[in-house]
C-alpha cells in the first residue's frame, strides 16, 4: 500500500494554510471592490481542516465540497488562477466561468465539486467510494460538509448507506457553529455531532477542528481505516468563520465577543506558535512565505481580471455530454 | 420473431447491457431475491450477484445520489424507483444534481445515470401510487426523458438510456408490463429523439404517449369503420423530442388531438400543442385539441379512476369532433 510521507511537512501545510487565508482575503477585497459578479463563502479561519485532512490523500483519492469549498479546493491542490478566474466568471476557469464560486470542481483531480445545496454532496461522496469499491480501488473519498447538512435527510440516507455497504469514505463535518445565522446548538439537542454516527455503526470522533495536529491524527486514522476496507468513520471538527455566511451577511446573530474570543483560536495562529517552539521554523521565513503567497493571489486577481469572458456560445454547450 | 411482455423487454435489455459492459449496476428497492415491485429485475441477481444487482434501503434520495456519484466516477448505474410517485423523494438528486453537473463544472464530467421508474394509473393503487408527472422532468434542461409505449421500443430504448452519456429518466407504464411485442433478441438500440409513426393515416394525427398509444391505436380501429383514416405519432422520448416528424404528420393531416395520461393542466401535451401552433399554425384545418388527466388525484375506485384519465371511447370523441371541422 503505498504511505502519504509529506503528510507531516509542517512547511507544506503551514503553506496550504496561508495560501488558503489569503486567497479568501483577496476574495473579500475583490468583493468589496464589486470586481465579480453574485455571491461568495469564504472559510477563513476554518483553514486547518481542509488542509490536515487532505493531507493525508493520495493520488486517485476524491473528494466532495460544499458552498464554502475555496479551502478544499486549493488543499486538493488547485490552481489558483483558475479558482479566480472562475469565481470572476472568466473562460479561464474550472468551469469556464458557468459555475462561479459554488461549483469550483476538478473531477480528474480528484475533486469531485463543491456544491450548492446543503448535503448535497454527501450521497455523491458515497457513490464515489462504491465506485472504489465495486472497481476493488483502495482509493478514499472525502466528504466536506458542514453543520447545517446534518439535518438534512440526505445526511442520514446516505451515512446509512456507507455502513451497511462498508465503503471507503470519511465525512468530515465542519461545525462552525452556524448555518447561515442559525446555531446548531438550537436546531439539534445534541453537543456532539459525531455521536450520529453511532446510530449508523459506524465510529464518530469530534475534535478541536482549529488544532491542526488534531486534525491530521484523525484524519489519518479514518483514511487508513477506509483503505484498509474497514468502512467509513465521522470526524467532527469543531471550528469557525471569521467572516460572515455571503456578501449579505450583516452578522447579528453573533457577537463581536464572540468572535474575539475564537480568533485566540486561530488555527494559523496556533500553527505558527508550533512551528516557533518545535524550530521548524523562523520568523523571517514564515513573513517571506506570507510575502510570496500574497503575491500569488494578487497574481490570481490579475489573471483573472485578464482572462477573457466566454463566448456566447458557452450558454449553450455542456448541457449534455 | 419471437415474442416478449415489455416487463422481458426492459429486463432482456438490462441482462445484456450487464453482460457487455462490467461498468453497468443495477440498485433499488427489492430488486433483488424479490426481483423488483413489478418483476422486472426477477432472475439477475442469480446472474450478477448482489454487488451489481443492489438491494437498498428505503431512502430514494440517497439511492439516487449515490448513482450520481458512482456515474460522475465512471459507472454506468441503473436506479429502479419503485414508483414513479417516489421520484418526489429523489429530485434534488436528480434536478440540482445529476441535470447540472456537466454544465456547472464546465464540460468537466458527465453522469450517465439511467432512472427507471413506472408511473400511470389503472391498478387500483390510488393517489400516490398512480401519478404521471413526466412533465415536470421535460422541463429540467440536462435530462433526458423517455416514454416507451411498445416491448420493442422499450428494449431498444433502454439499451440507448444505458449507453448515453447523460442522465435520463426512463419511464415504464404498469399496465404494459404484461403486453406482448415481437422483440429482437439481439441488443439494439433505437436512438432518443426519433418518434414513431405507430400507424399511418391522412385525416387528423394523433400524438399519444405511454399507455395512450395502446388506446390511440383502439380508437383508429374503430373510427377506420367509419372511413376515418388516423396517424399515431408516439415520440417515444420528450426530451429530445422529434419535433420534425409530429410537424410532417400535422402538415399531412391538418389536424392535431395530442393525448396523454397525464393531468391535462401542465402537462406534455401543452408543448406538443405549441410547437405545433408555432411551426405548422397555417396547415391546420382545425384547432389543436388536447386529451389529458382531469386535474384530480388518481382515486381508488375502479370506475371513477378510470374516469380520471382518457378512455378509447373519449378519443374516438375526439377524433370525431376534429374531423368534422
Amino acid at each position: 500500500m503505498q504511505s502519504n510521507a509529506g503528510a507531516r511537512n509542517f512547511i507544506e501545510l503551514y503553506k496550504q494554510m496561508i495560501r488558503i487565508r489569503y486567497f479568501e482575503k483577496e476574495v473579500e477585497r475583490n468583493m468589496k471592490k464589486g470586481l465579480f459578479h453574485g455571491t461568495t463563502h469564504l472559510c477563513i479561519g476554518q483553514e486547518a481542516t481542509a488542509v490536515g485532512v487532505c493531507a493525508m490523500l493520495l493520488e486517485g483519492d476524491k473528494i466532495t465540497s460544499t458552498h464554502r469549498g475555496h479551502g478544499h479546493s486549493i488543499a486538493m491542490g488547485a490552481d489558483i488562477n483558475k479558482m479566480m478566474a472562475e469565481i470572476f466568471g472568466k473562460e479561464t476557469g474550472y468551469c469556464k466561468g458557468k459555475g462561479g464560486s459554488m461549483h469550483i470542481s476538478d473531477v480528474e483531480a480528484g475533486n469531485l465539486g463543491s456544491n450548492g445545496i446543503v448535503g448535497g454532496s454527501i450521497p455523491i461522496a458515497v457513490g464515489s467510494a462504491l465506485t472504489a469499491q465495486l472497481e476493488g480501488k483502495d482509493e478514499v473519498t472525502v466528504c466536506f460538509f458542514g453543520d447545517g447538512a446534518t439535518n438534512e435527510g440526505s445526511f442520514h440516507e446516505a451515512l446509512n448507506l456507507a455502513s451497511i455497504w462498508k465503503l471507503p469514505v470519511v465525512f468530515v463535518c465542519e461545525n462552525n457553529e452556524y448555518g447561515m445565522s442559525s446555531p446548531i446548538t438550537k436546531m439539534t439537542n445534541i453537543n456532539d455531532l459525531s455521536i450520529r454516527a453511532e446510530a449508523y455503526g459506524f465510529p464518530g470522533v469530534t475534535i478541536d477542528g482549529n488544532n491542526l495536529l488534531d486534525v491530521l491524527e484523525e484524519a489519518e486514522k479514518a483514511v487508513q481505516r477506509a483503505r484498509n476496507r474497514e468502512g467509513p468513520t465521522l470526524i467532527e471538527a469543531k471550528t469557525y468563520r471569521f467572516s460572515g455566511h455571503s456578501k449579505s451577511d450583516k452578522q447579528l446573530y453573533r457577537s463581536a465577543e464572540e468572535v474575539e474570543e475564537w480568533r485566540k483560536k486561530d488555527p494559523i495562529m496556533r500553527l505558527e506558535r508550533f512551528l516557533i517552539q518545535t524550530g521548524e521554523i523562523v520568523e523571517k521565513d514564515m513573513f517571506r512565505i506570507k510575502q510570496e503567497i500574497q503575491k500569488d493571489v494578487e497574481n490570481a486577481t490579475n489573471f483573472a481580471l485578464e482572462s477573457k469572458e466566454p463566448s456566447m456560445e458557452e450558454l449553450f454547450t455542456d448541457v449534455y455530454a | 420473431m419471437r415474442e416478449l411482455t415489455y416487463l422481458e423487454a426492459v429486463r432482456e435489455a438490462l441482462a445484456q447491457k450487464m453482460r457487455q459492459d462490467k461498468k453497468v449496476l443495477l440498485l433499488g428497492e427489492d430488486i433483488g431475491q424479490y426481483g423488483g415491485a413489478f418483476g422486472v429485475t426477477k432472475g439477475l441477481l442469480a446472474e450478477f450477484g448482489e454487488e451489481r444487482v443492489r438491494d437498498t434501503p428505503i431512502s430514494e434520495l440517497g439511492i439516487t445520489g449515490v448513482a450520481v456519484g458512482a456515474a460522475l466516477t465512471g459507472m454506468r448505474p441503473v436506479v429502479d424507483i419503485q414508483f414513479s410517485d417516489f421520484l418526489t423523494l429523489a429530485l434534488d438528486q436528480i434536478v440540482n444534481q445529476a441535470a447540472k453537473i456537466r454544465y456547472m463544472y464546465g464540460g468537466r464530467g458527465s453522469v450517465p445515470l439511467v432512472v427507471r421508474t413506472p408511473s400511470g394509473s389503472g391498478t387500483g393503487a390510488a393517489a400516490q401510487h398512480s401519478q404521471s408527472l413526466e412533465a415536470w422532468l421535460t422541463h429540467i434542461p440536462g435530462l433526458k426523458v423517455i416514454q416507451p409505449s411498445s416491448a420493442y421500443d422499450a428494449k431498444g430504448l433502454l439499451i440507448s438510456a444505458i449507453e448515453d452519456p447523460n442522465p435520463v429518466i426512463f419511464y415504464e407504464h404498469k399496465l404494459l408490463y404484461k403486453k406482448k411485442a415481437e422483440v429482437p433478441i439481439i441488443p439494439y438500440t433505437i436512438p432518443l429523439g426519433k418518434a414513431a409513426i405507430k400507424r399511418e393515416g391522412s385525416d387528423i394525427t394523433i400524438v399519444a404517449t405511454g399507455i395512450m398509444v395502446e388506446r390511440s391505436l383502439e380508437a383508429a380501429q374503430i373510427l377506420e369503420k367509419e372511413q376515418v383514416s388516423v396517424e399515431i405519432i408516439d415520440p417515444r422520448t420528450l426530451v429530445p423530442l422529434d419535433e420534425q416528424s409530429i410537424l410532417d404528420s400535422v402538415t399531412k393531416t391538418g389536424r392535431l388531438l395530442v393525448v396523454h395520461e397525464a393531468v391535462k393542466r401542465s402537462g406534455y401535451g401543452a408543448e406538443i400543442a405549441s410547437i405545433v401552433a408555432e411551426k405548422a399554425f397555417d396547415n391546420l384545418k382545425a384547432p389543436i385539441k388536447r386529451l389529458g388527466g382531469h386535474p384530480v388525484p388518481i382515486p381508488n375506485n375502479k370506475t371513477l379512476e378510470s374516469a380520471a384519465v382518457p378512455q378509447v371511447e373519449d378519443i374516438v370523441f375526439e377524433i370525431k369532433e376534429l374531423i368534422r371541422r
